[in-house]
């Protein structure tokens, strides 16, 4: 079986000023296949989910989704002179997409700081992700002329909030809810979007060994139910071994190793990255 | 409460309202002062509204208020004024050829007025919506203050007669004619904030960076909002041209836009019914109840201290600062009135005297 790519990341740098947080980063999402992506703090991580999302335009190098480039950028103004990395001059283009286009060719994210609409209530936060999807415009919305397309936002919504063990807070404020299904949420609403590819920063932070194996297991079985392919920051160990097929490890912006659980446990490259920050 | 019900209670206080406005249109003369403070109150209430889709459901901090107003008002004023009175009107500088004979029935004039300052806020909104909040606030009033200055300037002396200002501006029809526009106009606010794309602009407002993530487009979505916003903003002027008869360009100054974001500071960010609810307890203070401050006073010989001109605004201010401070989310906070939302405030109440007073049930007695 030959494997349908999703995401390939290419050549991918990241420079902000003097620092370099993404440097020359290579990766790849196949379909279906769940991705862990670690390094220890300040490594460039979330830079690196930001740039794939369309939050940062990346200094050099492209972004591609399901074999379309979408994001492509190279040094320039300033940067020209500034720019540390590799590669100069092998990108030539500059298209970039803002972060709601990028969403709409389906790839969903969760923020490493939960950032839930925090006024609203869980059903309105997860009937928000639906609005891109609303065929309408705003003057059909408003007078009501389609009924149906509301009524059908609502009922799907409702259903995503049944299947993730949230109807029964459906009402409640967002930031009511306890911390752990703040994260569910900011799941099911990624989820709202109808995501090909789902980024997933740090879901298990701030929980215990308990509910972190309970989110494993729920982030496999969503991978399952919508048909996922999933790439994933975190950095309990016990998660990403546990469910990750895959595992990229970035150290100061550069990929330091790349391959399944076992040999990334064993890279002596990796063991230094982490025994030099953190026990 | 089901939906029914709900339904039933809301039509029934429309028509309470409606009842009140008909009585106390047959029962005060027409000089009454309550007749013209409930019609300004209404038309403030529509440019709060207006103001708040912007500030208080979209998170943009505008401060331009004042200047679409101006522009719906001067619309209608350039399009309706009869054209038996433009002659003396445009005495001094004459009125421009194209206009000479145009005269537009009212109705028409007040959607005039909304279609040019939304055509404005579509023109100035691209490049002023990219600013970051304190920016746009910023740019927003200097476009309040440029159109001030636009419609007060020689160049436009024959549209907008300089700064002599336009009279001879078709009053209301009726005396209901305000209310019911200023109706029509928030109902449709409402539906649109209940839409989906109200939603995306509570969304932006909580987190632009999340909405973006949930596939909303910041750029098109704060170009509709404040499109939306200013046509509104540009009716409420509109009525407010016909409630004055006379604009000039001081008709629409910065303190303006300031007394309308008090009223929504007062009512709620966020929240309509607020917005409502405080522009008419504003303008009834304002306008009415703390005018005796204005005017000097001697009880028996003795003369009230600092009752003068003026110093009803100083008062209000007072009051205005100490609800800022203390109660700064205002009267309604982000919610609305509801049905549901008053039925448990009175069984909250109840639950408290039947606490306090165990022996023979508080609900009986009243
Ligand atoms: N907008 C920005 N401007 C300047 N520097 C930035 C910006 N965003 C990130 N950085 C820098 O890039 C580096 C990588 O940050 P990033 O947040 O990607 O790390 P991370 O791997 O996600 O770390 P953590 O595990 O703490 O979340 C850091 O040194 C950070 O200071
Ligand atoms: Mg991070």
């Amino acid at each position: 079986m030959t494997k349908e790519n999703i995401l390939r990341v290419c050549d991918a740098t990241m420079q902000f000023g003097g620092v370099v947080a993404v440097n020359n980063l290579n990766l790849e999402v196949n379909k279906g296949e769940i991705i862990g992506l670690i390094g220890p703090n300040g490594a460039g991580k979330t830079t690196a989910f930001n740039v794939i999302t369309g939050v940062y335009a990346p200094t050099n190098g492209a972004v591609e989704l399901n074999g379309k480039r979408i994001v492509e950028n190279f040094p320039q103004g300033k940067m020209k002179q500034l720019y540390k990395g590799q590669n100069n001059g092998k990108y030539t283009k500059s298209h970039l997409l803002t972060p709601d286009k990028i969403t709409k060719l389906g790839v969903a994210r969760t923020f490493q700081n939960i950032r839930l609409f925090k006024n609203l209530s869980v059903f309105e936060n997860v009937l928000i992700a639906k609005h891109m999807h609303a065929k309408g415009n705003i003057f059909s919305a408003t007078f009501q002329l389609n009924r149906k397309e509301e009524q059908r936002m609502r009922e799907e919504t409702l259903e995503l909030l049944v299947l993730l063990g949230l109807e029964k807070n459906k009402d409640d404020m967002s930031t009511s809810l306890p911390y752990g299904k703040q994260r569910h949420l900011e799941i099911a609403r990624a989820l709202a979007t109808n995501p090909s590819l789902l980024l997933l920063d740090e879901p298990a932070a701030g929980m215990n060994p308990q509910e972190s194996d309970e989110l494993m297991h729920f982030v496999g079985r969503i991978r399952d139910d919508f048909n996922l392919s999933i790439l994933m920051i975190e950095h309990h160990m016990q998660v990403v071994m546990g469910i990750c097929e895959r595992i990229y490890v970035l150290d100061y912006g550069t990929l330091i190793a790349e391959g399944n659980p076992e040999t990334i446990q064993n890279d002596p490259k990796v063991i230094e990255a982490y025994l030099g920050v953190d026990d | 409460m089901n939906k029914k019900t709900k339904f039933i209670c809301t039509l029934v206080l429309i028509a309470i309202g409606a009842g009140l406005l008909v009585f106390i249109d047959q029962a005060t003369p027409s000089s009454a002062m309550i007749r013209s403070v409930l019609q300004l109150s209404a038309i403030y209430s529509l440019a709060a509204v207006s103001m708040n889709m912007l500030n208080g459901f979209t998170g943009l901090f505008s401060l331009g208020q004042a200047g679409f107003m101006a522009v719906g008002a001067y619309t209608f004023a350039v399009f309706t004024i009869p054209v038996a009175s433009k002659p003396t009107v445009y005495y001094l500088y004459g009125v421009a050829d194209a206009l000479a004979n145009v005269a537009l029935p009212p109705a028409a004039g007040i959607v005039v007025a909304g279609l040019m300052a939304a055509l404005l806020a579509a023109v100035i909104g691209a490049p002023v919506l990219r600013l970051k909040s304190d920016y746009f606030a910023i740019a927003t009033l200097g476009f309040a203050e440029i159109v001030r200055i636009l419609v007060a300037s020689s160049v436009f002396n024959r549209i907008t007669n300089g700064s002599l200002g336009l009279k001879c501006i078709p009053g209301f029809g009726s005396y209901y004619t305000p209310f019911i526009v200023v109706f029509i106009c928030i109902a449709i606010i409402v539906l649109l904030m209940n839409s989906t794309y109200g939603r995306a602009f509570k969304a932006i407002r909580e987190d632009e960076i999340a909405a973006e993530a949930m596939g909303i487009n910041l750029a098109s979505h704060k170009q509709m909002s404040f499109i939306a916003s200013s046509f509104f903003a540009g009716i409420s002027g509109a009525l407010m041209a016909m409630f004055l008869g006379a604009i000039t360009s001081t008709t629409f100054p910065l303190m303006l836009t300031y007394n309308i974001l008090l009223i929504i500071v007062i009512g709620g960010m966020g929240s309509i019914t607020g917005s409502i609810i405080a522009s008419f307890l504003v303008t009834f203070a304002k306008e009415w109840w703390l005018r005796f401050l204005d005017v000097e006073h001697f009880i028996g010989d003795f003369h009230v201290p600092l009752l003068r001109t003026g110093f009803r605004m100083v008062v209000f201010s007072v009051i205005l600062m100490v609800v800022v401070l203390f109660w700064s989310r205002g009267i309604m906070g982000q919610k609305e009135f509801t049905w549901d939302g008053l039925y448990g405030f009175f069984r909250k109440l109840k639950n408290k005297r039947q606490e306090k007073s165990p022996v023979g049930g508080g609900a009986a007695n009243d």
